[in-house]
């Protein structure tokens, strides 16, 4: 398969391009800030996520869904990235369903995530750096578990009407899918750098069915996997975004922005950096496509491609909205300016499902040093 | 999955089992183990000259030229396969050639029936070593400065100047040149022209780098004579030709930033151990590294469909060059003192800090990462001058 975006696929991009830039630019999420909401989200745009078929993306035709790959997803993540959306896309369309796909818990939530009304979201980290570590118990009680630790950096935590959980349970690791009215369990939602939400979560004997566990019992990690790789390729999708709306934002002020009675676009210290930021930005965006594509095709190279893209968007990313600053000059440091946005939430996304740093880790590890 | 191209990869997998020496599956130890082929072709091992002799005879060292010109007249597909192929099996390289990275495309795009014909069939079987006279001592970035003259007179011109920074010209059998056709225009007074370096007039002086090894060398021209039949393209336009050919060596040189074929030795240097900073860095400089190797999947999927920018060679020549320069500084570090032998048996005759100081070069020839930036920044970005 050719490194690019079939028509198709192209077709799909202007779509969500034209759609997320109309309905949820960037003064969306500013006014959302703006009136401290307390979704950190807008419940009618999920909907108009969902009219458009695409909360459906990658639920399998047979369950009603568009039955897409990692590739399309990854296409409208981009485009949440660079118009700083806020959206439970990437939680609940991406990571929760690869994870329930294939599962009985598919057959009560996809109708749910295919309406826009069900939001999931995902409850891994236990700390504020994301590591392999579940200290959370699932001990058994009755035909069920109890759930005893606690979560954090949990988005949309706090109105999710799904939550899924990963416990170590007596023998390995349990995937479980907790509804939020569960007795014990505490959302206590923060705002974060970006202004999104993310919830700090107490299980205290949290009392779950036996049903609610994703797969097998002390078999989730191969649940968790998947999820993970979707969420990592998809959070390296929507950063590509946010790294690429920067760019493109920088080098247009570049254009008009007058200094010496130049344009300072035409200085060559600044257009040897731009040139520079473009590179990494390129080289980011395809190990994105790469990793997409190994995801989708079963590859077994596809969890190195993965880390690869969620390292890699990382650092390009950074570069991208560092420079952005910076070029921008003092109106770049203003709330009025848009470019201040681009840096909180490429920060954001840089720690969600691990940064670069730890993926560069795990690459380390996987090629046995 | 297709299924006339799933046979071809069977048969091509076959073949090259069958045909790749074993010898030409190990790791290059170094500059000396390339096959450059030419008139009198230089084979550290013997396996080298069997296997371009076969790859040459089945048009697989030019697997996409068509076949009437020497090449294997395969699609973008087959040669994608046997790429594959050729990395899983770790075969090296079968030529080294100038001819085929870079006189060979433009050929293909401006010369005549005839000039393809003489020169093609002999580039793809590793018969003919080609080097480039493009630089000069006072148009290196500024190449369209260049002075080197050919005077009209006839049938043939009456070439003078001289050349520098010319790959391995003590070695190549002709040379494909830029010369000064008329001086009252920049880049519109210059001619693509290609001649014989065993014509009277031409002398070489090898260049002694800091690596110690010479590949570089000073090119004179005195008076000699260049048919007018040699000339590629129209006289005068031989700045498209310029053009169109650095987009290719730029290609090639961009593909330096990857690990070279079968186990990467930074990574072996890393397993041995080294300490924990050092082994940060190596794996941040394999993020990058192996999402360059995408980048470069992705650039060449793109040409092959028309759809790469005409500028993305330069970006892809700018960061190749930066990784590998990288990439050897690692190596260095994770060698220690024993990279630093410069003539030992045991160090391969300095094999890892000639080949470190080697890359230095990488960021200059071809045009410097200055050069790609600015390219980059205009003709992609449409910054203004």
């Amino acid at each position: 398969m050719p490194l690019y975006l079939t028509d198709e696929q192209q077709m799909l991009r202007d779509t969500a391009r034209d759609f997320v830039a109309e309905h949820a630019p960037i003064s969306h999420m500013r006014s959302l800030r703006d009136a401290n909401d307390a979704t950190g989200f807008s419940r009618e745009l999920w909907k108009q996520f969902a009219e458009l078929g695409l909360t459906g993306i990658l639920i399998p035709e047979a369950d009603n869904g568009l039955g897409l790959g990692h590739v399309e997803a990854g296409v409208v993540l981009e485009e949440i990235g660079r118009n700083l959306s806020p959206s439970p896309f990437l939680t609940t369309a991406v990571a929760a369903v690869e994870a329930l796909k294939g599962s009985p818990h598919a057959v009560r939530w996809f109708p749910g995530i295919l309406a826009g009304e069900t939001v999931v979201a995902v409850a891994i980290d236990e700390r504020g750096k994301h590591d392999g570590k579940i200290a959370m118990k699932a001990e058994r009680a009755g035909n069920g578990f109890r759930l005893t630790g606690a979560k954090q950096f949990v988005a949309h935590g706090h109105v999710a009407d799904l939550l899924l959980v990963a416990a170590a349970t007596d023998h390995g690791t349990t995937l479980f899918a907790v509804p939020t009215d569960a007795k014990g369990l505490t959302a206590d939602p923060q705002r974060l750098a970006d202004s999104s939400l993310a919830a700090r979560l107490s299980f205290d004997g949290v009392e779950v069915d036996a049903d609610a566990v994703v797969g097998e019992v002390d078999q989730g990690d191969g649940h968790l996997a998947r999820l993970l790789s979707a969420g990592r390729t998809g959070a390296s999708a929507e950063l590509l975004g946010v790294g690429g709306g920067a760019m493109d934002m920088t080098i247009a002020y570049l254009k008009e922005r007058k200094q010496f009675g130049q344009v300072i676009g035409s200085f060559q210290a600044l257009q040897h950096r731009a040139a520079h930021l473009y590179s990494e930005m390129e080289v980011a965006r395809a190990a994105v496509l790469k990793a997409q594509q190994l995801l989708d095709a079963g590859d077994e190279r596809a969890a190195n491609a993965v880390s690869v893209a969620k390292a890699m968007t990382g650092l390009a990313t950074s570069l991208a909205v560092q420079e952005g600053i910076q070029m921008h000059g003092g109106i770049g440091m203003t709330d009025e300016y848009d470019i201040g946005f681009y840096m909180k939430r490429a920060r954001v996304l840089a720690e969600l499902f691990g940064d670069t740093n730890f993926h560069a880790d795990a690459l380390a590890q996987a090629a046995g040093y | 999955m297709d299924i006339d191209l799933e046979t071809f990869r069977a048969e091509t997998r076959a073949w090259l089992e069958e045909n790749c020496p074993p010898a030409m599956r190990t790791p290059m130890r170094s500059e000396k183990d390339a096959t450059w082929g030419g008139r009198n072709p230089v084979f550290a091992h013997p396996d080298q000259k069997l296997w371009m002799d076969r790859m040459g005879a089945r048009g697989w060292t030019v697997p996409d030229w068509p076949s009437e010109y020497g090449g294997g007249g395969l699609s973008p597909a087959e040669t994608k396969i046997l790429r594959e192929e050729m990395a899983r099996l770790k075969c090296r390289n079968p030529l080294n050639s100038f001819g085929i990275s870079m006189l060979g495309p433009a050929l293909l795009k401006y010369g005549t029936e005839a000039q393809k014909l003489e020169h093609l069939p002999r580039i793809a079987r590793g018969e003919m070593r080609w080097c480039q006279g493009y630089s000069e001592p006072n148009a290196g970035s500024d190449l369209a400065g260049l002075q080197a003259s050919a005077e009209d007179a006839g049938d043939h011109y009456i070439v003078n100047g001289q050349k520098v920074w010319t790959s391995y010209a003590d070695q190549a059998d002709w040379i494909f040149c830029l010369v000064r056709t008329d001086k009252t225009s920049k880049q519109g007074g210059i001619s693509f022209v290609l001649f014989d370096m065993a014509s009277e007039g031409v002398s070489t002086k090898p260049i002694l780098l800091i690596s110690g090894n010479s590949p570089f060398c000073e090119t004179f021209f005195d008076n000699v004579k260049v048919p007018k039949a040699n000339r590629v393209h129209d006289e005068n336009k031989g700045w498209d030709v310029a053009k169109y050919l650095l987009g290719h060596e730029r290609e090639m040189i961009s593909g330096m930033g990857l690990a070279s074929r079968g186990e990467d030795p930074l990574i072996e240097s890393a397993r041995r151990g080294v300490d924990p900073i050092l082994r940060a860095q190596i794996a941040l400089f394999e993020v990058r590294s192996k999402a360059f190797s995408a980048m470069s999947e992705r650039f060449i999927d793109e040409l092959k469909a028309g759809r790469a920018h005409p500028a993305q060679p330069s970006m892809m020549k700018y960061y190749g060059t930066e990784l590998n320069k990288a990439r050897h500084e690692l190596l260095m570090a994770a060698g220690g003192s024993d990279t630093l032998e410069w003539e030992s048996e045991a160090s391969n005759h300095g094999a890892a800090p000639r080949a470190w100081l080697r890359t230095k070069a990488n960021s200059i020839e071809g045009g410097t990462s200055e050069i790609q930036l600015n390219i980059i920044a205009k003709r992609i970005l449409d910054l203004p001058s």
